[in-house]
Order: structure tokens, then sequence, then C-alpha cells
């Protein structure tokens, strides 16, 4: 199986997607020239033409209304954000029209479009240019919500979102753009959206995260096997729609569980999902529910500051540990 | 009868060209004095259902502004181009075709709606007659028009796409993002800024750094005129121009300069300007005009105008019917398209 990176599997999809169907099209600021500002788009617009790769002005909210006109009449566009912090200017675009233009028309047409970008911390890129966004997406119906953690997920659920005649909001991660990994090889790689994936297997405690906090969650895990603690990494993939079967499988395997997220905790995607392990996974749960989420802080940018305001491998490994510490519970796996 | 320029024009360029002739057939016009005929009595009917309680909501009439949608509404080829509005949005629909009753269902919040009662006032949608909204957010709409026309440049398509905006948008960002669109991409639009000299309760002069709006379209590189928009037929001869111009790729910008004869909305009694100035505007109530017009040019007689209007009143009040012996949606509507 080849061996590539992130940037190039998303890549991979818009040209295969762009390939197989002319209404896909891809807007947004240096896509086209520039060949995209962390490269994503490169060559597309050499292959598909100025007018399929649009380079736009700096205008998130004209841009994204107008990929929504688009949507309405049938072309599938893509929206790049240079970063998820910039589609905030473009919020109520996405919020009060791209999300409920199927539900007001009673669905006399949809918004069959992919918004994507890069988003999240650990590059010294400061407040404004840190911010995880699941959150404020998330609470809205009618978008879909997607996030891929290895370059074979971000190709296939890209194709997917790209497919699928709703808005999805495509979330990437800056710090995995380099990222190197097995994807299949040609055009049929589909991931479906709302499906989790089991990263690792594991019997004392699950795990639920996504994106890039994959990577700390799997490193401790595999340092709490030393400790004959056995936790099971689950990545989402899919916030909304969300694989909540697999999930509630897990605990009731597990009945314990840690949610790790980039994003803040208050009416975060960890407190929505402990909430959802609460409502319907009560009575296999052992201990509390643990939280592991980014500092409550804008993000510093003090290399050694924005590292304490990023979950990393020993918050997350304390954390499993709480879940186990609970009396009566402590015996057995503690020996 | 004398047209007059509305004073507000007094610094504007003309815009429809002198000639006396009238810019429609008399089958054309006969067609529009229906249609007027029929926006405003279908308004008058929402506005008494309105005060009856049974319709809730905002409810935002165009009662005064009719020449300028006419004007514009009937110069495009209808099932093929697109027009998009904000939340004044009944009107619209029923110049390019869409039955009174879906519409009136929609305002009742009725199964039969033409949104299935989940949009009502404001966002009413007709997508197979190319009308595309209805939207709540002022100046919303603007940047999904200009995607409107992308989707018909990238597909080759001569389709244009009409874009409506109240004076109260034009300070918004999206609008002045829009326009540089447009212009960047030789988009096939024009926009149309109906000026009816107040955003609710505020007049244009507190919240435009220009008032002559048309004049934003300088900025953008972009033609850009100002139109009597009580008058229909130089409403109409402006439209025909820039409908033309846009389907060859040149965006256009005009300001219709109308006045609505009510308040923002049915919550609100226009206590903000003199009954002096509304009555000026009222002087010059386009429907009256028409009337008179076809009367005098023997298009109609009185007696045929009467029978018209029989019609309107009973296709009114089969609306008004329809409506209200709609079923409310099902239950299990409500989780209907949210998503595909
Ligand atoms: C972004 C936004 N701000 C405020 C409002 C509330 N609002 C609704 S209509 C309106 C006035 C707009 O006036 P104008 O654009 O001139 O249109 P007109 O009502 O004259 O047709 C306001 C302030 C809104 N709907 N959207």
């Amino acid at each position: 199986m080849p061996v590539i990176q992130y940037r190039e599997a998303l890549r991979a999809a818009m040209r295969e997607e762009m390939e197989r169907d002319d209404r896909v099209c891809l807007i947004g600021e240096e896509v086209g020239g520039y060949n995209g500002a962390y490269r994503i788009s490169e060559g597309l617009m050499d292959q598909f033409g100025r007018m399929r790769v649009l380079d736009t002005p700096i205008a998130e909210e004209g841009f994204t209304g107008m990929a929504l006109g688009a949507a309405m009449v049938g072309l599938r566009p893509i929206v790049e954000y240079m970063t998820w912090n910039f589609s905030l200017v473009a919020y109520d675009m996405i919020i009060n029209h791209v999300a409920k233009a199927r539900y007001m028309s009673n669905a006399q047409f949809g918004a069959p479009m992919v918004l994507r970008g890069p988003q999240g911390g650990g590059q010294q890129l400061t407040a404004q240019h840190s911010q995880c966004v699941e959150s404020w997406y998330m609470h809205c119906p009618g978008l879909y919500v997607v996030s891929a953690a290895t370059p074979a997920d971000a190709k296939g659920l890209l194709k997917s979102a790209i497919r699928n005649d709703n808005p999805v909001i495509f979330l990437e991660h800056l710090g995995l753009y380099n990222m190197k990994g097995e994807v299949p090889d040609g055009p049929d790689l589909l991931v479906p959206i709302g499906v989790a994936d089991i990263k690792r297997p594991g019997q004392d405690v699950t795990l639920l995260t996504y994106s890039k906090m994959l990577y700390p969650a799997l490193e401790a895990a595999k340092a709490l096997e030393a400790d004959e603690i056995s936790v099971e990494v689950i990545d989402l993939r899919s916030l909304r729609p969300l694989d909540l079967d697999t999930i509630l499988k897990s605990v009731a395997k597990t009945h314990r569980a840690v949610v790790v997220t980039e994003d803040w905790q208050p009416s975060g995607m960890a407190r929505e999902l402990s909430g959802l392990i609460y409502q319907h996974g009560f009575d296999d749960l052992d201990a509390p529910v643990e939280e592991v989420c980014g500092a409550p802080v804008p993000m510093p940018y003090a290399r050694n500051l924005e590292q304490l305001a990023i979950p990393d491998v020993e918050a997350i490994k304390s954390a499993v540990h709480r879940t186990l510490a609970r009396p009566g519970e402590l015996a057995p796996l503690y020996r | 009868m004398p047209r007059r320029g509305a004073a507000a024009l007094k610094e504007a360029p003309a815009s429809g060209g002198a000639s006396d002739e009238a810019p429609f057939s008399n089958d054309q016009l006969v067609d529009v004095y229906r249609k007027v005929l029929a926006a405003r009595r279908f308004e008058e009917r929402a506005a008494q259902a309105y005060t009856q309680a049974k319709i809730g909501g905002y409810c935002h009439l165009y009662i005064g502004q009719e020449a300028s949608g006419a004007g514009f509404l009937s110069s495009i080829r209808l099932g093929w181009d697109y027009a998009i509005t904000a939340y004044r949005d009944h009107v619209a629909p029923l110049f390019m075709g869409t039955p009174a009753g879906p519409l009136m269902a929609e305002l009742y919040g009725k199964a039969t709606g033409v949104s299935g009662g989940k949009g009502g006032s404001m966002h009413m949608y007709d997508a197979p007659r190319g009308f595309m909204g209805g939207w709540g957010i002022v100046g919303g709409q603007i940047p999904i028009a200009i995607g409107l026309a992308y989707a018909s440049k990238y597909r080759n398509e001569d389709r244009v796409t009409l874009c409506f905006i109240g004076d109260g948008a034009a300070p918004i960002g999206a609008f002045h993002e829009s326009l540089n669109l447009a212009g960047i991409l030789d988009l096939p639009i024009v926009f149309i800024i109906e000026n009816n000299a107040y955003a609710m309760g505020t007049a244009l002069k507190y919240t435009n750094s220009r008032t002559d709006l048309h004049m934003y379209g300088e900025a953008y590189g972009m033609d850009h005129r100002a139109v009597d928009g009580m008058d229909l037929f130089a409403v109409r001869r402006c439209a025909v121009d820039v409908i033309e111009k846009a389907r060859q790729g040149r965006p256009q910008l005009v300001e219709s300069i109308t006045y609505r004869f009510r308040g923002h909305s049915m919550a609100d009694a226009g206590q903000y300007r003199t009954k002096e100035e509304v009555q000026e505007w009222r002087d010059r109530d386009p429907l009256e005009w028409l009337e008179g017009y076809l009367k005098e040019h023997g298009i109609l007689t009185e007696d045929q105008i009467g029978h018209i209007n029989d019609e309107v009143r009973h296709e009114m009040k089969e609306a008004v019917d329809f409506a209200e012996n709609s079923p409310a949606p099902e239950a299990g509507a409500l989780y209907e398209n949210v998503y595909a």
C-alpha cells in the first residue's frame, strides 16, 4: 500500500472527485495560483482551470454564501478556509444560511457542500489561529461535522463528504498535514460518515477521541500497557452524526470512559460525549467519565505555555488512572 | 396621466430613455396589471389575516413597491432565470407565477405552503420557477445570489440572477464582498437596491455614508444607475437593458427608488414618517397609475377592469380558503428535511 502524507491524501480525494464529477469545484483563498496556503490543492488549478479552482478575495462571508448559492442550484462546492479560525467571519452564512437552506425550503433545494480547512494548536500560532471549532458547529442542526486523524481516513472521509448531499464541516488539523500513512490506492476508498473506528482494542477503559488527539491517546494507551491497563481507543471520525452504538458497546465492555479533546471543556465535545454516556450507559459505568480537554484559556504563544494548554500523554494517563482508582476497583487492576 | 420622477431622483442619472412609448405590449401590460393587482390584494388579505392572529411571526408587506418588482420580474425568463430577495418576499413569487394558495398557506403555517409551513412569511421559495427565496438575515441573500450567478457561468448557461436588496443592507459587509466578487468574476447578475428610504424606522441618511446608493457600484467598477421605482415603465426599460447586459456577463447595480406605504412590518405603525410624506408617495400608487393608464389608452374598459378585479378577488378568496382549510404539517414533518 502506498505511504503518503495526510495533505496528499486530501488532495487525492479532491482530484479524484473532481475528475469523477464536474459539478465539484474548490473555492477559497489562495487555493489556485498559490496552490493552497498549506499546499492541499497543489496542481488542481492547472488541471481543472480557474473557474473550478477559484481564488477568492479575503471575503469569507461572501465566498461561503457564494458556494451555498451554487450548491442550491446543482454544483457541489468545496470551500477551503485557510484555517477554521477565519470561518468565524462567515459564521452567519454557515449557521443561518447553509445549515438551514434545506429545512426552510422544505427540501426544494439542499446545500451539498464541504467546508474544510485546518484547525488546532501546537504551532505557536497563538489565540486567534489555534482554535478548535467543532463544538460551535456541532451544535447546529443541518450540518455534519467530521474529522479524520489518519491519511487513509482523510482521503476516504473527504470523498464521502464530497458525495454527501448535506453540508459537511470537515475538520483537518494543522499538525497532521505532514503525517504519513498507508492509504489504499484507487478512487474507491470511501470511509462512511457516522462510523467510528476502534483504533486499538482494549478491555479496561474506553478512550474516546478524534483528530490529532488520537496520537497522544494511542501513546498513553501503549504506556499504560506496562501497568497492565488495557485501553480501548476509539477514533470517532464523525462527530455529527455520532456513532453512539460503538461508544456504548465499548463502555458496556470496559465500564470506564475517558474523553480526550483539544477543544475547551464547557459546552464542548467532551461534555457532550460524557453526557451521552451518563444518559445511555449509566448502569454500565463503574467510575465517573473523565474529560481531558484544552486549557480554558486563549491559546498562548510561548512554547511551554502552549504545550501546557494542549492535552498531553501524561494528562491522559492520569485520567485513565483516575477512572480505575475507584474504591473497590483499585485492587484487581493495581495489583 | 403624467409620470412624475421621485424627488429623490433629481440628482440621479435618468435610466429609461425619454420615449413615451410603453415598453410592454398591450397583452403584457394587462398581465402585469393582473399581477400587481393580485399582489396588492394578496397582501391586503394577509394583513387582515395577521390582525386576526391567523398568521404568526413577522409579516413584511411590499405594498407600494410593486412597480419595482413587477418591472424587473416581468423582464426575466421565467423558469430559467433566478431571483432572490430578503424577508419582504411575498410578492416576488406571485410575479413569477407561483399560485397564491400555497403562498397564503405558507403564511398560515400549513403543510400545503410553498415551504411546507417551515419557512413562513420570510422564507418563501419556488425553486422550479427560479425563485430562490426568501432570507431573513439582512444582506444574507446577496452572497447566495452571486453563487447562483457563478453556477450559471460555470455551466455556460445564459441565466441571469436578480438580487433584490433593501437600502438597509447596503452598509453590510456581505453587500460589498458580493459586489467585489461579482465584478472580479463578471457574473451575470443584477443587484437591485430597493431604496424605500428606511431600514425599519431609521432613515437612510443616518445609516449610509452616501444616500445615492447606486454609486457604490462605482467603487467596484460596475455599471450602475438609479431608476424611479414607482414608475413601472421606467423600471421596465431599465430592467430590459440591465438584464441584457448582465446576461452578457456584465454585473449591474440598480437603485430603484421606491416607498413602502405601510410600516416596516405589521407590528410597525410607521410613526417615524409624516402623514404628508406618506401621502406624497401614495399619490403615486403604482396600481392606481397602471389602472388609469390602461383606461386612458383604451387597453381595458372600465368593465373589463371590473371583471379582472372580480376574478382576482375571487382568486384571493380561494387562496385564503385553501390556506384555512389546509392541514397543519404532520408532527413527523418536524424532523423531515433537516438532512438529505
Ligand atoms: C443582520 C440583521 N440585522 C438586523 C435585522 C433586523 N431587521 C430586519 S429588517 C431590518 C431593516 C432592513 O431594511 P432594508 O434593508 O432597507 O429593507 P426593507 O425593510 O426596506 O425592505 C432590520 C434592521 C436582521 N434581520 N438581520
